[in-house]
């Protein structure tokens, strides 16, 4: 199945899928950042597991990666790269902030991925048709629980509305980046292989808007500049992996146990 | 190949209990999609619950260790298509879930794959349908945390995959 792809939509295949899988990643990690400080004890569970479903989702991208890329190994990837080789978006790298700023990034984010991986059930490469057929039946959780987080915050106290205005604020313009394609990618919505990002993009500003607008929040303009391509990082990515890489990077061949 | 020493493996992997519901076994949940045996060997295909389900080794440890204790040799293969549906969970297994506590999942309809709301669970302990959701996340990934109006008491729902 692999070998009906031509070398050059190989290339791009990783690209995005490398793009997904870092998303995931980077998102899991700033989320599980909360394990133990969440304000309430049902949240600290929520958000582990929404965390951990991510970093599921990480591992399914990696490894229809390795399936075209020779074989990569989705741990090697994950804890031996540099900031330099990882393909996030700006968006994920940021610090948590408060509970407000976290959720808003998630429910933006899993809105995201939610329209992503249903349309990405009709490509015609099987295995990514098969993985996101699974991972669309999770999203769906995510989305339920982020969308009534963002009602609550947006609807709840003063502070609790202005401290989600502004997380909404900082993060509108970064979502571009997730619908921004990856080089080669024009090529892969052709084959049918990707879903088209800019009809993705339409899909889910109706979505997020109407429910930003229904939790009493003002959506900000749409960004009229280019997103940074996803080699270009913010500060905050090299100080992340630092921390989720220490332990491996102690251990040249890594352990087992 | 013959077909009695396949049924011999479905028999020995039935009688393996999913390692987060003892309860029920890796058979009834449908997480065991295939069995075929060659000789001395016995493929076994199984499908993940969820993605991130962290018992995903310890099951798969499990059919090895039930296919070499019937003197074949085990490869157990990850699929992921179609993927797993709480519709596959039988209706014995849905019977125990809801004895030990677990409201059964509802059965999953198509085409309503993003939406924001969810319909109540029965109570497994009262039967009313006068529930809360408390948590759309609880002790595992594949249930919800509600409560009860009506007897008062909280309870957990697998969720419908």
């Amino acid at each position: 199945m692999t070998d009906a792809l031509t070398p050059e939509l190989r290339l791009a295949l990783v690209e995005r899928l490398t793009a997904l899988a870092d998303d995931e990643l980077i998102l899991s990690h700033r989320d599980a950042e909360w394990v133990g400080h969440a304000p309430i004890l049902e949240e600290d569970i929520a958000l582990a597991n929404i965390a951990q479903d991510e970093l599921g989702h990480a591992g399914v991208w990696l490894s229809l990666r390795s399936a075209l890329d020779g074989g990569s190994d989705p741990d090697t990837l994950a804890f031996r790269r540099g900031a330099h080789e990882y393909r996030c978006a700006r968006l994920v790298e940021l610090p948590r902030g408060d509970w407000a700023f976290t959720l808003t990034r998630q429910f933006l984010f899993d809105a995201h991925e939610a329209v992503w991986t249903d349309a990405a059930r009709a490509s015609t490469y099987a295995p990514l048709a098969e993985a996101v057929e699974k991972i669309v039946r999770e999203e769906r959780f995510h989305l339920q629980h982020t969308a009534l987080w963002v009602e609550r915050l947006g609807l709840g106290t003063e502070e609790s509305r202005r401290r989600t205005q502004a997380a909404l604020d900082e993060l509108w313009p970064l979502a571009a980046q997730l619908f921004a394609p990856v080089p080669g990618e024009d090529a892969l919505v052709a084959a049918g292989i990707v879903p088209d990002l800019a009809a993705l993009r339409e899909r889910w500003t109706t979505l997020v808007t109407a429910h930003l607008r229904k939790s009493g929040l003002n959506v900000p303009a749409t960004p009229t500049q280019e997103p940074a391509p996803r080699t270009e990082h913010t500060e905050h990515l090299a100080d992340l992996l630092r921390e989720m890489q220490e332990v491996a990077s102690q251990e040249e061949e890594g352990v087992l146990w | 190949m013959s077909a009695a020493p396949a049924r011999r493996v479905w028999d020995a992997l039935a009688r393996v209990a999913d390692p987060e519901i003892p309860v029920v076994n890796i058979v009834e949940m449908g997480i065991v999609r295939d069995v075929r045996v060659d000789g001395e060997r016995a493929v076994v295909d199984m499908t993940p619950t969820f993605s991130a389900c962290p018992a995903l080794h310890v099951i798969r440890d499990a059919i090895a260790g039930a296919v070499r204790a019937e003197g074949l040799t085990p490869e157990v293969r990850t699929v992921l298509s179609p993927p797993w549906t709480t519709d596959w969970i039988t209706e014995e297994a849905r019977a125990k879930l809801e004895t030990y506590g677990i409201a059964p999942p509802a059965p999953t309809g198509e085409g309503t794959l993003i939406q924001l709301e969810m319909a109540p669970p029965r109570c497994p302990r009262c039967g009313s349908f006068d529930t809360g959701i408390r948590n759309t996340f609880g002790s595992t990934l594949c249930k919800t945390l509600h409560v009860c109006h009506a007897c008062g008491e909280p309870f957990e729902a697998f969720k419908s995959l």
